[in-house]
């Protein structure tokens, strides 16, 4: 038994963290999020000649052919930098949809494209978990119509993969028909929209779309747990941090046992959190009969434990934490956005009682 | 145990209702309504007129010079929230300077400030907090220096909420350098208008500026605007800081909250079924629930205790701790069950409810950490609460 990364893990891990930590410093995220979009650009270029995009394509399509476990370290240092990529949506879940649900022709000609980057594409499977006012796609023919909510991966994507029922299709950002609406979340690093689709022309995937769907879904909650994981990490860090440097009383904050005990019960609640999302991501390579629920605890369970993180790590930082200054809640908004995309805590522990028969 | 009120305050409870139906629609929206808007204004000469604000404060201080009644206070309360009409303006002037000027202050004082304050035409803000003097604010550090007829004030505030509105400010400054920390404080009034006075806004978490920094180079404040003696301003401010406390954690609005809850579980859907029928939703709705009607019922405990006139001791420790814990984690609820809708803000469309949940949310734990943190509450009840042994004092460096 030996149950954690291997010598290669922690390093493709630490090359996206060192890579991060300059290009993804929070000065540039600040101008992500008043609307400067070139952060985006220059990250997918960086992660791009890092082969970062690619670990979840096959080595027969130009891929780099590793797992979620390598996928999710990723995505766990994106979060620690609160970098607005679409890693999660584009190369995860659109890449696992192709895998999936691509016929021989499909996954030639869109991985390909995907690892070549000229098809950068994300995903839309809010109405595959629950919809809210009517959204949803309905196929005709080859042309879709509809709403699709939250779809994710808005930042650069050429394309959208999307849900409509049984199928999974995707279709062309700029074709005619298609109508956006950007949405203003808590979370400015990244971007959400609303697509009104009208008689759009798509690729309808050709397999087992239901199949497909759920992996997506699964793969994509795990590495949002890794995100939140991420961004929980850093956000106990600064407080510690901050916590040895700020004086009151002509005593550290941090030489209050009130304080302490914030930063022990961050680190107690977060430190099993690690390993859940490590048995979680491998799961969905290598066990597969827990893959599905392992998912679903991980997502459900980085929901509550990153939001204390979030919060306490706010307190300990006192008024400081509130302002803009430090940029603190760019973690705390990131994590509360991880919170309720692609299923909120109660949505996502009713499924894994389902699954096991209990509800 | 007797909750049937007397006669004369089920007629005074009446009297309530008919105002409230009467004159409703002067009233502005529970949102965010401008400090200076005319609407505002309005409203608050409306019920100063009525006496539904600055009930008890004397006729000559613009007030309505009612007696003191905490039981006729609570009715008003319950009314006002139950119509989802918002009371009178309560800032930091109304809520913590008046009482103080009422307790401390002098003649010409109270002439000069408490009717204009009352009637929402002069905005203070509270000038305590200072980049190095937060939960130990008693070291604060801005330096007031007699010159002449005049204090010459340097230093900086920080967090000051509203200074960029404000029209005058109540400011803790200190005076004696040499004398123990809690012993060197004086508390001042001056304009926001004195020149020497630089205010920065400073943006937070919710994306606006909410409060500010305040930077004052030579500022000139004539000797007489202090409150109380040299050097006792700290006893001045913690009058104030009572009364801030008993302001933050109102039962009254996490009750109207609660049923707004109710509302938007009630009319959302999802896959075509209402969130009320979610059993584990609607098990966080009761659970709330009944922490919200108990601190209600503690409020009316407290109600009694003034009645009274005895301490609430406990009961009435734990109000900021847990009314604003409280309110945190209703409007958590609210996000959770409005599930991806729930994280949409500012001028979002398909925003719910004008995005007011995150912003609660965030502000609320502002509040929690704001006006005494909730690891000093904390301190406080069990060091002044229970009595337990204060941790040992670190000496200056
Ligand atoms: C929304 C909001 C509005 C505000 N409005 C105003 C205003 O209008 N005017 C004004 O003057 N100020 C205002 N403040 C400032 C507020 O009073 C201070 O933020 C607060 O007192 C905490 O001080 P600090 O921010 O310096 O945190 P710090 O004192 O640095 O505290 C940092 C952390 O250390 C903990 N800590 C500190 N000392 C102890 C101790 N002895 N034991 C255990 N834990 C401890 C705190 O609980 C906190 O978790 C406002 C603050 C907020 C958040």
């Amino acid at each position: 038994m030996y149950f954690g990364l291997s010598q290669d893990q922690t390093m493709l891990q630490d090359s996206v963290q060192r890579y991060l930590e300059s290009a993804s410093e929070l000065a540039h995220v600040r101008g992500f999020a008043e609307g400067d979009n070139s952060l985006a650009e220059s990250l997918q270029n960086g992660l791009m000649e890092l082969g970062v995009p690619l670990v979840l394509v096959p080595e027969e399509f130009g891929g780099l052919g590793l797992g979620v476990l390598e996928a999710a370290l990723i995505q766990q240092a994106m979060g620690r930098f609160v970098s607005p990529t679409s890693f999660t949506s584009a190369y995860a879940m659109a890449v696992i949809g192709l895998r999936e649900a691509g016929d021989d022709d499909q996954k030639n000609d869109w991985l390909g494209r995907i690892a070549g980057g000229s098809a950068i594409i994300g995903v839309g499977l809010t109405e595959a978990i629950g919809a809210r006012e009517g959204a949803g796609l309905k196929l005709s023919g080859d042309k879709v119509s509809g709403r699709a909510s939250f779809v994710m991966g808005a930042e650069l994507a050429s394309h959208f993969m999307l849900t409509a029922g049984k199928e999974l299709l995707i279709i062309a950002r700029d074709s005619a028909g298609v109508s956006e609406t950007a949405l203003t979340t808590i979370d400015k690093t990244r971007h959400v929209i609303m697509l009104d689709l009208q008689d759009v022309p798509c690729t309808v995937l050709a397999g087992d779309a239901v199949a497909a769907q759920a992996r997506m879904i699964d793969i994509g909650r795990v590495l949002l747990a890794a995100d939140s994981l991420g961004a929980a990490d850093m956000m106990i860090e600064k407080s510690v941090a901050y916590s040895k440097d700020r004086e009151q009383f002509n005593r550290p904050i941090g030489s209050f046992q009130a304080v302490k005990h914030m930063c022990a019960d961050m680190v107690a609640k977060l430190e099993p959190c690690r390993s859940l999302v490590w048995y979680a991501a491998y799961a969905q390579d290598h066990v597969s009969d827990e893959a599905a629920l392992m998912s679903r605890l991980a997502k459900s369970h980085l929901a509550e434990v990153g939001k204390y993180v979030a919060r306490t790590s706010t307190e300990v930082h006192g008024g400081m934490g509130f302002t803009d200054l430090l940029g603190l809640h760019y973690w705390f908004k990131r994590i509360g956005a991880n919170r309720q995309l692609l299923g909120g805590p109660e949505t996502v522990r009713e499924e894994a009682a389902k699954l096991q028969g209990w509800s | 145990m007797n909750l049937n009120f007397t006669a004369e305050y089920e007629d005074f409870r009446a009297d309530v209702r008919a105002f409230l139906d009467k004159h409703k629609a002067d009233a502005p929206s529970m949102a965010n309504v401008g400090l200076r808007s005319e609407k505002r204004l309005k409203w608050q000469r409306i019920l100063l007129e009525h006496g539904y604000a600055a009930r008890t404060l004397p006729k000559q201080y613009g007030g309505f010079g009612a007696e003191p009644d905490s039981l006729k206070q609570r009715i008003i309360a319950e009314e006002f929230a139950r119509a989802k009409v918002p009371g009178g303006i309560a800032g930091q002037g109304i809520n913590m300077l008046v009482p103080t000027l009422l307790e401390l202050g002098t003649e010409e004082q109270k002439e000069k400030y408490i009717a204009k304050t009352l009637s929402g035409e002069m905005i203070w803000c509270q000038g305590y907090s200072e980049p190095g003097a937060g939960s130990d604010l008693a070291s604060l550090r801005t330096a007031a220096v007699v010159d002449g007829d005049d204090f010459v004030i340097n230093g900086q505030k920080i967090w000051t909420s509203t200074a960029n509105q404000a029209d005058m400010i109540f400011c803790l400054v200190r005076t004696e350098p040499d004398a123990p920390k809690h012993q060197g404080i004086s508390y001042l009034l001056f304009s926001m208008d004195t020149p020497g006075i630089e205010v920065r806004p400073l943006m937070t978490m919710t994306g606006r500026a909410e409060f500010n920094e305040v930077f004052f180079t030579d500022v000139r404040v004539p000797t007489s605007q202090i409150v109380g003696q040299r050097g006792e301003g700290w006893m001045v401010a913690n009058a104030t800081l009572t009364h801030e406390r008993g302001m933050l954690g109102d039962p009254d609005a996490a009750l109207s909250r609660l049923k707004s809850i109710a509302e938007i579980m009630q009319n959302e859907h999802v896959d075509g079924k209402s969130l009320m029928d979610n059993p584990v939703y609607r098990d966080r709705l009761v659970a709330l629930e009944a922490e919200v009607y108990a601190m209600k019922f503690n409020g009316m405990r407290l109600t009694t205790a003034s009645v009274e006139k005895k301490s609430a001791g406990l009961a009435g420790m734990i109000v900021k701790l847990q009314g604003c814990e409280l309110n945190h984690r209703l409007a958590e609820l609210a996000i959770d069950v409005m599930g991806e809708y729930g994280i949409l803000f500012e001028d979002s469309p398909f925003l719910r409810d004008h995005g007011l949940w995150q912003t609660h949310y965030m502000f609320d734990l502002g509040l929690i950490i704001g006006g005494g943190s909730a690891q000093i509450q904390k301190n406080i009840i069990s060091e002044r609460g229970l009595g337990m042994p204060r941790e040992p004092k670190v000496a200056k460096a």
